[in-house]
This record gives C-alpha cells, structure tokens and sequence, in this order.
C-alpha cells in the first residue's frame, strides 16, 4: 500500500478496513500478554488454528493472538466475539470441544466458565466478570480487542485520529493548552503535570528538540507498561507523535527495558508499519511535519528509570544521574530540550485530544484525573493489571476487584510505589488512591505496582528486601545514596537475624532522613520510604525483633523454630521425604519429630504438609 | 575465541556511533552469553575510544556478564510479589540442588544461577525460569523436581 498523503486517505483507508470486518462474525480471540504466553497460550493459539483447519472453518471464524487481557491469574484467556464468552485458565485439550460445542453449536460450557468464588456463581460474559466489572478501561480496553501486529486492527479502532487531528486542525499551543486543561499528570509516578513539561520544552530556546517514552519499567511488581507497549503499541507512538508536534521535536526515541523482548519487538514493528503508511516519518500524512522514532534498549539498571540517568545511558555512558538544577526540558539529551514521559502518559494522549480535556478531567478527583492502571499483585486472589479512576479506595481496589486475600489469610498491608514507596496498613484501607494521598500516608503513585501483604508477610523482612534492592542498584555517585541505604540495609539484615540492638530504630530513622534529604536523585531521595512507612506503622514489630528476638510473622529464620504438632500429624512421611536436611523422623503412621540441630528452617515441610502440622514460631 | 570479523559485524551495523555502545554490547553478549575481553578490545580499537569508557558500561549495566556463563541458565524471580510468596526459598533451594551460589556459575560450566529484579509474571510467582522456561506458582518442594532432568543429565555425563 502507497503512503497515506491526507487525513482523507486515512480515513479512506479505515472504512475500507472496517467495511471488511463484520461485526457479527466469530472470533476467537487468545490472550499473548507474557503471563499467558507462560501459560502456553500460544500451544491453545495453535491448537485453535489446527481445530479449525480440521473442521474447515476457517473462513467462518477469525482467530487472533491480543495483547494482555489484564486477569494474569487466570490466564490462558480465551474471548469468544461477538458475545464476549469468557473462559478462562483453557488448555490445549479444551479446545476441540470448544470449537465443537461454542463455535459450531453456539452453546456454552459450563466446566469452562469463570465461577466468582464469593458467590459460586458461573460467569458468561468477560465484562460481567467481577474483576472486570469493576474497572474503567481506557488506556487498556483495547488490549483484548486487537492483534498488537497489525496496524489494521488499531485503524479500525479509530487510531491516528486524534494525530491527523492535531496535524490539521491544531496549533502546538492548542494542544499544549488541552492537554493542560485535561489535568494529566506524569504517570511515571511523580505526578509532574504533563501540559506544563511540553510547554516549558516548547519554550525552550534551540530547533532540535526531542521526545522520549520513558519504558524502563524497573519497579518490581510492576508490569503495566509492559502490557500496554506490547498489546497496544501505536496507542503509545500516536501519543508521542502528537507530543512532538506540541513541543516542536522531530525526533522521539523510547528507552525499553531488554528484559522485555516481545514488548522490543512490537514496538520496532509498530513503528515498522507506521513509517510504511506514511505517519510516522517524513511529511505525516502530506501536513510537512516530520518525525522519526528510533528504539533504545536498556541493560538492566534500575536507576536509568530516573530522567537525568535515562538520558545518560541515551548518550551511550553508564546510566548517573545529575543534579537536576537546570530541568530536561531546557537542556535533556545531548544538552537539548527533552520532554520525557512514562508509557502511560504517552497513551493518555490520543483518548484526551479525541474525547476532549473535559471528558478526562471529568474521571477522578479533584487533582489527579484520569485513570490509572495498577498491578495488583502479591498475596491476593485476582492477581492482575486493572485499570481505575483515580481517587478509588484501596478496599474496592483489593476486595471488590482483587476478590480479597488468599486462604482467608488477614490483609497486613499493601505497598504501593516501588522501592521508593511505603507500605500502607490495613488501617488505612479506606484511603484514596490519588497522588497526594497516597504522599500523606508516606509513599507514594509510583509507576503503579500494588503489592498486597498478609498476616505472613514480616515488615522488617520487607523493608529489608526493598533496601537490598535499592542497595545493589544505587549508583553509587552521591554519597548521601551510596553510604546511607548500605548502612540502613545492614542495620535491617542484622534486626531480620536476631542481631538487632536498642537504638537502631532510632538510627534507622535519622540515616533514612538524612538520605530523603541529601541524595543526588529520587532514587535515592525515596529509598528510606520503605523503611520509614514500616517504622510508622509497624514499629512492634521491629520491637518484637529487637527486644524479643522474635519474628511475629515467622518469616525471619534465625528468630524461628519449626516443630510437629503431634495432634496433627499422622505420620504420612511426606515431610520426612522431603526435608533437604533429613532432620525430620518417625515412624509410618505415628507423629513424626524435628531434629532442631539439623534444621534449616527452609519451610519446605510446612509447604509439604497436608494436614497444618507444622508449627513455626 | 573471538572472532573479530563477527565483532566488526555488529560495530558497522551502528555506523560506530557512540550512542550505541550499549546496544552494540547487548549483541556482543547475545551472541556470546557473556563479554569476551577480546571482543571488548576490538570494540574500544574500532570506536576509537579507551578501554576503560567500554568497561564502564560493560561493568555498570546487569544485562552484562564479564565472565562466561553455564550451559544452562537458571532464574529465580525476586521481585516484590515473588518475594511475598517465598522466592527466597526457591533461590535457596536451587543453590542447595546445584551446589552454587547466586551468581555463580558451577566449576564444569553447566549451570548459572541467577537472580532477577522481576519478570512482570506476578500472577506465576514464584517463577523460576530454565533456559527460557517458565516455571510458575513454584515451591521448595518443586524445585529438585524440575531441576532433576537437568542434574541428571550433568551426571550421567560425568560418569560415561
């Protein structure tokens, strides 16, 4: 196909798209988000192709491979167009009779239906599911609609509307001014207010500027961006195209963490495409702006997520971050005006200049608008990405839509932000989730990782686990960083070892704000975060610790024992099997005992045990 | 050994531009699972730049490994949802079972044990990934099991 040279070939080319499809036509869609791929979605792909290769329906039935459906815990996902039949967690050998009895008979099968476990009801359709239901999908909600590697299908959803839009019928300013109005703000977790960034870089003094997505999603626990490059990635170019055009850059790049190879390629292909059919490159769609897009993999370091680093590593050096003085959007890459955004304020962009700044200001709370996609994840039922007004309270979030805490296990604690969040107790289950509440209670957006505790999660072990990894990625170029989290984390390794001593709450608490204070760049600035939220909500515990030489959770290993419960056990020998150590004996049929001394404490016998009778405290 | 001409393939296909050390060292390290001092070399002689500019990056970055890797890689997950769902225990276990640390790499180059910040597979966690395989929702318990093929292969090797 020739390059589209007007916005009338464009839209030219989309009726033709979507005069093809017929709306009322099977389709089978699978999820290819990584979750489901891990499932072996691709195995059901196939065997869906076989099956209707086999039954010679091919011409009667579409079958697509989409982007992440979001409801990772249930994956494979399979959605059955035009009805929106749901089945969930389907293997290879469902597949015939799917085809058989839902495709050909038009029936549904019960044994495949999602069963909502509060009501034991079956579920028919996906958007009736709970976990589904509950959400406001934008930025998502063309994931599980579309094949990420055809440009066709994000045409025929109405994509590079809002770019031929801003193209012809938009001044910068205007769109500047829209997206100011619309209330958007940084979704990297900072929550900078986009419309004012573009406007300081289009003010900036020099005709090179430049435009980055900011996908180095490091956060662990956190996979939105992933899911959102790979499922949907020129909702992601449009957004930074439209950027360009706003601040007056010619050239966009995207910083992409290596570790997510499907997202690399469907981004480069995304582009691919987007070049051959003339928008993305020179002369987009015949309005004489020009924009390249070049793709820049990163190799695994946390701290290149910060701007300033970004850049740096952009530039072809080891990723440090500078003090931050003069801002990006005067002097960013190669000293030139830079606007960098996360992935999901680049797709924010195109919904807002289609639908208008009044329509998404109109979503959320006072001054966080919009939505926001989490990864809720950790130990609660609906493991997931979910996409929600913000504003939303963390008891719908976890009960409503999470479905609540495994095992009827007690809800602890929820930590939102990453590394540089905190951890919010179950007390305060009723708060908002909006950039300035989640501040107030110590943490912080973050990039959108929701991790959910419970009653077996220890906080200082926690706490220690964030500080072990902010330890080995500070780049160690300011001091306040480099010394400040090493000492806080050594502190924390000897309290989880039972070599905690009195005062070390208090040293704790002054390092942490010393570092808050003293470091060069945010990653260091919230490291302490995890640390100090934990003190200020779970400050027993760490006593427990300290002064008791016990792990109230019984998670610590060298403040616990295991031991039999002899009530319990009936002696099946499973654990005495697989202890590691041999430290476990008994007889067939009688309770079995530990060896202390021989111990580990790896708590494979706990996992192994049936019947709860391993006891650890 | 290295063969340079494989080398100069990968610096002329980025012009040798100085922006694209990076992506030019995550060939390299594909194609040789980890940064042969040679290659290194031929780098910093090709771009024109000292050695020292090329290890820097090759040292900073964690996708690099300056020393040669196992036959088979294995990686425990120990991101936050991993964590809270006992990664720890599987790392441990997987050490036990190979007899390394993480990090390591056993004597008769088989095995590397490696840990990773997150894999964004939360739902499966915790995983534990083999030469690219996705093993989900592991234990403990699991961990000899899935790894049994592999050791035993290692012995039946050594032994005939």
């Amino acid at each position: 196909m020739a390059k589209l040279g007007s916005v009338a070939e464009l839209e030219k080319w989309r009726e033709t798209i979507q005069a093809s499809r017929d709306p009322s036509k099977l389709c089978i869609t699978v999820c290819g988000g990584t979750g489901c791929r891990a499932l072996e979605s691709q195995a059901v792909s196939t065997a869906f192709r076989e099956e209707l290769q086999r039954q010679a329906l091919e011409s009667r039935v579409d079958l697509r491979m989409t982007g992440c459906h979001g409801f990772c815990e249930r994956g494979p996902l399979v959605v059955i167009f035009p009805e929106r039949i749901f089945y969930p967690g389907v293997t290879s050998d469902d597949v015939p009779e799917i085809v058989s009895k839902t495709i050909v008979g038009g029936e549904v099968i019960e044994r495949l239906l999602y069963k909502d476990p509060k009501t034991g009801q079956k579920v028919v359709h996906e958007y009736d599911v709970p976990f589904y239901k509950e959400q406001q999908r934008i930025l998502m909600a063309n994931n599980g609609l579309i094949d990420p590697t055809k440009i066709e299908d994000y045409i025929a959803v109405g994509g590079y509307k809002a770019l031929a839009k801003v193209l012809f019928e938009m001044t910068p300013e205007q769109v500047i001014e829209e997206i100011k109005r619309s209330g958007l703000r940084g979704r990297g977790g900072a929550g900078f207010p986009t419309g004012r960034k573009w406007e300081d870089c289009r003010r900036a003094a020099g005709d090179v500027k430049y435009v980055i997505i900011n996908a180095d999603e490091g956060d662990p626990g956190a996979y939105q961006d992933r899911s959102l490059v790979e499922g949907n990635p020129h909702s992601i170019l449009e957004g930074l195209i439209i950027g360009g055009y706003a601040v007056g850059a010619q050239e966009g790049f995207i910083y992409i963490r290596n570790e997510y190879p499907m997202a690399v390629d469907n981004i480069r292909l995304a582009a691919q495409q987007a070049e051959e059919y003339g928008l993305l490159g020179k002369d987009i769609l015949g309005s004489g702006f020009d924009f390249t897009f070049r793709v820049h993999r990163g190799a695994g370091a946390f701290v290149c997520g910060e701007s300033s680093a970004l850049m740096r590593s952009m530039e072809g050096f080891a990723g440090e971050p500078r003090a931050k003085r003069i801002h990006a959007t005067e002097k960013g890459l190669w000293d030139r005006p830079t606007v960098l955004n996360n992935v999901k304020t680049w797709a924010s962009v195109a919904h807002i200049i289609n639908k208008g700044a009044d329509w998404f200001s109109s979503i959320g709370v006072e001054k966080s608008k919009g939505t926001m996609v989490f990864s809720l994840v950790g130990k609660i039922n609906n493991t997931g990405l979910v996409e929600v007004p913000m504003g939303i309270s963390l008891r719908r979030l976890i009960y409503d839509i999470g479905g609540g805490i495994p095992g009827d296990k007690k809800f602890k604690a929820v930590q939102t932000g990453g590394p540089s969040g905190g951890c919010i107790p179950e007390s305060l289950v009723d708060l908002t989730v909006d950039y300035e509440s989640l501040t107030v209670a110590g943490s912080m957006m973050g990039s959108g990782g929701m991790i959910v505790m419970d009653e077996g999660t220890c906080m200082v072990d926690t706490a220690r686990y964030f500080l072990g990894f902010t330890n080995v990625e500070s780049c160690g170029k300011c001091t306040a960083c480099r010394e400040g989290v090493m000492r806080m984390y050594t502190i924390l390794d000897d309290i989880t070892h039972g070599r905690g001593k009195e005062g070390d709450i208090e040293l704790l608490e002054e390092l942490g704000e010393t570092t808050r204070d003293g470091a060069l760049c945010a990653l260091g600035r919230t490291a302490p975060n995890p640390v100090l939220t934990t003190l200020r909500y779970f400050r027993d515990e760490y006593q427990a610790h300290i002064r008791d030489k016990k792990c109230p959770a019984g998670v610590c290993k060298d403040l616990i024992t295991f031991s039999i419960i002899a009530e319990n056990c009936t002696g099946c020998g499973v654990c005495l099997r697989d202890c590691p150590q041999g430290a476990i004996s008994g007889e067939k049929k009688k309770p079995h005992v530990i060896n202390p001394d021989k111990c580990i404490r790896c708590g494979i016998c706990r996992e192994v045990c049936r019947f709860d009778a391993i006891r650890v405290e | 050994m290295v063969d340079t001409n494989k080398v100069d393939a990968f610096i002329d296909k980025y012009g040798g531009e100085q922006r694209a050390l990076t992506a030019l060292l995550l060939d390299i390290q594909t194609e040789y699972n980890y940064l042969p001092q040679g290659a290194l070399r031929r780098v910093a002689e090709r771009m024109g730049m000292p050695l020292i500019r090329v290890y820097q990056v090759a040292a900073f970055y964690k996708a690099f490994s300056l020393k040669p890797r196992g036959k088979h890689l294995i990686t425990v997950c120990l991101g936050t949802a991993c964590h809270v769902r006992g990664a720890v225990r599987i790392v441990e276990q997987a050490g036990r079972s190979l007899g390394i640390a993480p990090g390591e790499t056993s004597k008769d180059r088989q095995f590397t044990l490696e840990t990773v910040n997150c894999l964004g597979c939360c739902a499966l966690g915790p995983i534990m990934v083999v030469d690219g395989k996705y093993h989900g929702k592991m234990s403990a318990s699991r961990v000899d099991r899935v790894l049994k093929e592999y050791v035993e292969a290692r012995e039946a090797a050594a032994n005939g």
